[in-house]
């Protein structure tokens, strides 16, 4: 009860203070009376009793004060008064204020906003039921040099039959069906998975049932699952929609769900998913079709699960047939070993080093703009030094003038937090809605409570720590010194400015390290655009995805003449110079990867030789995508349709097999399990296929009707076409596109319509993202670091002006007293820039990984922009410097 | 001058004030001179320390105050015990009770 009479008390007093204040001094008053009444009751006259009556209780108002200071509402009220104080000073002073608070919103902003990217990017758990305990099935192969295999049918069944720590195994697969018979043709993106899939990531259809094992029977029809999205964007959310059926890839299939709308697999567009079907007694031993994903049971490591799939992995050539024409070594010869990893990981990839630089970054602008503020503070305290220093003689607590201070700062970082919120918040939006930097689970940026919690500890942090130098230097009493030398000493002393010199030291070194971090990046750009990808005229190639499927056109032949046709129609458009088909755009390093048989290098027996790429092309493929023939030439159409055994290859192949390209002209090759030895009959410059970043994979270019086991010739029925026109990106051309493929056959979509050019950038995403934010903190940071040289160097000045004054009275020419303040202000920013470059060589080792032919300690980076902040600072200085110069003698040593 | 020393005995104040006020309602000139008479000058109480711990012990909810007129027609305010308070006044009175008579048992001992 006491402690609900303490809090409601409190509140009343707080509430009417007053009132409360009076009722003490009645109080008091009513004591006074009565004990007159006594002493004149005693006989005293009235004046001698009221003397004694004060005699007996001492000093009124401290009695007052005495009673009035009881009780927890009285801390409440002095912090409120020293707010009200500090709210006040800081709105006496406008422009120190916004300038302090926009200075402080800039950091906080940057800071908040990287934040909230790695926040929602790194730290959130997936949106499953316990998602720490999903992980990737992934393997590495390094007998194939493979560091990411996926997941064979064969493991799947064995993982799941055998294993000790996973709860629940999954596999799937991306795809993509052409949806006819609901409007106009459509491409639709989903995945294949086994039954379980869903039981894994614990996600339940709202509507509907899930998977059973009776979906995977391939004698029944096909179910499919529909996501939220493509039910309501569809089937305008009907629950009717149960038991309808849709054409996928001219095949009908039931629907028997839909997803729950929060539903998300690693950021993969998902409208249908559909069971894999896969029939156990079909599977063979080698077949890395897909990806594997499981839930572990609880309380199990990775490093057990590791272990666990290790064991599996000895058991599954005895459960399982291997392949036709691959001897029993081969699988051994993979060395496939388990590489599981948390989901998340696999989602998230590479991301976290960059993301952690640039946190870095915004850090170290965070860092220069509290030493900003704390500059400005510390002129403000200065300016004030006696009255702190008279308020202390007089008995003022040091601590209640250091809280003051304090309070004050810590008000300036809130309301810069405050800014640099709404700051953040423009920042994220921009960010999430311009895709610059490719990031994963975008979906997941947010300003979220973690964000805003984040926010506020900054900023509390910030002004707490910029305002604990002031505090420190002014609010210890330092009588004689604040009285007694003011005004009539002629120079300020040393002592009294350190504190802001070193500032300005600190703040040039962080500024610098910011510059080099930016000029690395700027020098990574530089480096990727000078590669040669491979291709050339990029923004001149517009591509297209056309898929035909089996259910449509069943012939081989037909298939790949239909695609012919597609591309004759589409080379006689206006403005196109060149079409060609290929499989997976350039860059896109997508394709199969298979080991390929030389006939002249002799392999151990059994082993396997190594993997290269494989793309299926069509004739023009070098001169659409503007490559160069190293030797030798393309197949041609003929030999295409009769099925010649030509192919062609990449030049490093080449020069690895052979040393000479042209020496690798009428060799022979094969696929290591199928089809007849094939004659090499051209070499073609390298393709950066995997990113202009990445070394250029060895690639074979087969003919694009290709070999299977049978011999009837495959059809390549997903390719992309490479058309060559000055038209590229242009809404006209891609409507003559699509009409040209419809005029061929009405029932294909046209998708993923995107210049080569797009492809390029999204590979350069990452370094451009990178080096557009390094380049505006490390700008900012330059701005910032030569205000504050810039804010020292005035100060100096005017604190000087007497100096100045004698000096010119004394005949001192302009320019060397000019020269004296620019000199000062260059001493400062050369040691900064000495500390900066010391501490650059060292910080900019964590952003190797960001870095392309460019090393962390570029030489020339540093020079740059050492050069760059020298020029900065001698501006800074020079501009206040010059000031001084217009001191009128006379009036400098009247003033005061 | 070196009268008698009249200071409280330290932590005894709260317990005299209610004692003095579970006879009956005081304010506060009352409950110093109630004191003052009952200990027959032994004790003398520090105005400013009253006031301040009736504030005290109404926060803690010991006591409870109101304004009234007095005898002679002035405004007070009036001190009553709380429930709690008389409870407490019993705890504080076996407390001092019993520490009291160890204190007498030392001094008989000693002596």
């Amino acid at each position: 009860m006491s402690f609900w009479r303490q809090i409601t008390r409190g509140i009343r007093v707080l509430g009417n203070r007053r009132a409360a204040d009076q009722e003490i001094g009645e109080e008091v008053n009513h004591f006074l009376e009565e004990s007159t009444a006594m002493f004149a009751a005693r006989g005293l006259t009235p004046d001698e009793a009221r003397r004694a009556a004060r005699m007996e209780i001492g000093n009124e108002t401290t009695v007052r004060e005495q009673i009035r200071e009881y009780g927890w509402e009285n801390t409440i009220d002095t912090w409120f008064a020293d707010l009200r104080y500090a709210v006040r000073r800081l709105a006496g002073k406008p422009g120190f204020t916004t300038a302090s608070i926009f200075t402080m919103a800039l950091g906080i902003g940057a800071t908040t906003a990287i934040f909230s990217v790695i926040e929602g990017v790194l730290v959130k758990p997936l949106p499953y039921q316990h998602p720490e305990r999903l992980v990737a099935l992934t393997h590495i192969a390094p007998g194939i040099h493979i560091k990411d295999l996926g997941l064979a049918a064969s493991l799947y069944f064995t993982y799941s039959e055998e294993s000790r720590v996973f709860q629940n195994v999954g596999m799937w697969q991306s795809g993509a069906w052409t949806v006819t018979g609901l409007g106009d043709p459509e491409d639709v993106p989903g995945l294949t998975v086994t039954n379980h899939f869903l039981a894994v990531l614990g996600v339940q259809p709202t509507l509907g049932r899930p998977f059973l094992p009776s979906d995977d029977d391939p004698r029944g029809e096909r179910t499919v699952m529909l996501s939220d999205g493509y039910w309501k964007s569809h089937f305008g959310g009907e629950r009717s929609v149960l038991g309808r059926r849709i054409m996928l890839n001219g095949t009908a299939a039931t629907i028997i769900g839909v997803l729950p709308p929060s539903f998300q697999f690693l950021d993969r567009k998902i409208a249908l998913i559909l069971p894999l079907r896969l029939n156990r007694t079909e599977v063979r031993l080698i077949g890395f079709c897909c990806q594997g994903v499981a839930r572990l049971k609880p309380g199990v490591t990775l490093a057990q699960a590791n272990a666990d799939v290790a064991r599996m992995l000895l058991l599954a050539p005895a459960k399982f047939p291997l392949n036709p024409g691959l001897s029993a070594r081969t699988f051994t010869d993979l060395l496939i070993a388990p590489n599981l990893r948390p989901l998340k990981d696999v989602l998230v990839g590479d991301i976290g080093n960059t993301l952690w630089v640039l946190l870095g970054g915004v850090g170290l602008l965070m860092a220069i703009a509290c030493a900003n503020v704390a500059n400005l503070l510390l002129v403000r305290a200065d300016g004030r030094r006696q009255e702190l220093a008279i308020r202390a003689a007089i008995g003022a607590d040091w601590a209640r003038i250091a809280r003051e201070l304090l309070l004050e700062s810590s008000l300036l970082g809130v309301a810069g937090g405050a800014f640099g919120l709404v700051l953040a918040y423009a920042a994220v939006q921009a960010l999430v809605a311009s895709d610059l930097a490719q990031l994963p689970r975008i979906q997941d940026i947010s300003i979220d409570p973690a964000v805003l919690a984040f926010t506020l500890a900054i900023s509390l942090a910030a002004g707490f720590v910029f305002g604990l130098i002031p505090a420190f230097k002014y609010a210890r009493p330092h009588l004689s010194n604040a009285l007694g030398s003011d005004g009539r000493s002629v120079s300020q002393s040393k002592e009294r400015h350190r504190a802001r010199s070193v500032l300005v030291v600190v703040q040039v070194a962080l500024a610098l390290v910011l510059l080099v971090g930016s000029g690395l990046m700027m020098r990574t750009f530089q480096a990727l655009r000078r590669v040669d990808p491979g291709f050339a005229g990029a923004p001149e190639i517009e591509t297209m995805r056309i898929f035909i499927p089996a259910e449509q056109v069943p012939d081989p032949e037909r298939t790949t003449r239909m695609e012919e046709e597609i591309l004759h129609k589409t080379e006689a458009l206006p403005g196109v110079s060149g079409v060609a088909m290929t499989t997976g755009r350039p860059l896109e390093s997508c394709c199969d990867n298979n080991p390929v048989r030389v006939e002249d290098q002799a392999t151990r027996e059994g082993a396997t030789p190594p993997i290269r790429r494989f793309k299926y092309i069509s004739p023009g493929y070098v001169s659409a995508l503007g490559s160069r023939l190293i030797a030798g030439r393309e197949p041609t159409w003929t030999e295409i349709y009769n099925r010649t055994p030509v192919a062609m290859l990449s030049e490093n192949m080449a020069r690895e097999l052979w040393k000479d390209p042209s020496k690798a002209l009428g060799k022979r090759i094969r696929p290591m399990s199928i089809g007849d030895w094939r004659e090499v009959i051209g070499v073609v410059a390298d393709l950066r296929d995997d990113g202009v970043h990445q070394k250029a994979p060895s690639i074979v270019y087969w003919p694009l009707l290709r070999e299977n086991p049978g011999g009837a010739g495959a059809a390549t029925r997903s390719v992309v076409y490479l058309i060559r026109t000055p038209r590229a990106g242009s809404i006209g051309l891609r409507q003559e596109i699509q009409k040209a493929v419809a005029s061929v056959n009405p029932n294909l979509p046209v998708t993923d319509l995107k210049t080569l050019e797009a492809v390029s950038k999204r590979s350069l995403a990452r370094t451009s993202f990178t080096l557009v934010l390094l380049a505006i903190a490390g700008s900012m940071a330059l701005l910032l670091g030569i205000v504050g040289l810039y804010g020292v160097i005035s100060y100096s000045v005017a604190r000087r002006t007497r100096e100045v004054g004698i000096r010119l009275a004394l005949g001192a020419r302009p320019q060397n007293v000019t020269r004296m303040f620019v000199r000062q202000g260059l001493v400062l920013s050369a040691i900064g820039a000495i500390c900066g470059l010391a501490a650059a060589l060292g910080l900019t080792r964590l952003m190797r990984s960001l870095l392309f032919e460019v090393s962390p300690a570029d030489p020339l980076t540093y020079a740059g922009a050492s050069a760059a902040l020298v020029l900065a600072a001698t501006i800074g200085s020079y501009i206040p410097a010059r000031r001084a110069t217009r001191v009128d003698p006379m009036e400098a040593l009247r003033a005061e | 001058m070196n009268g008698p020393n009249t200071d409280l005995i330290q932590g005894t104040l709260d317990m005299l004030i209610l004692k003095t006020l579970s006879l009956e309602p005081m304010h506060g000139f009352g409950i110093a001179r109630r004191i003052e008479q009952i200990s027959k000058g032994v004790f003398k109480v520090n105005p400013g320390s009253l006031l301040t711990a009736f504030q005290r012990l109404e926060r803690v909810g010991w006591l409870d105050s109101e304004w009234r007129q007095t005898d002679n027609s002035r405004r007070a305010k009036y001190y009553s015990l709380t429930r709690s308070g008389r409870k407490q006044l019993e705890v504080e009175t076996a407390n001092w009770n019993r520490r009291a008579s160890a204190i007498a048992r030392l001094l008989k001992a000693e002596g």
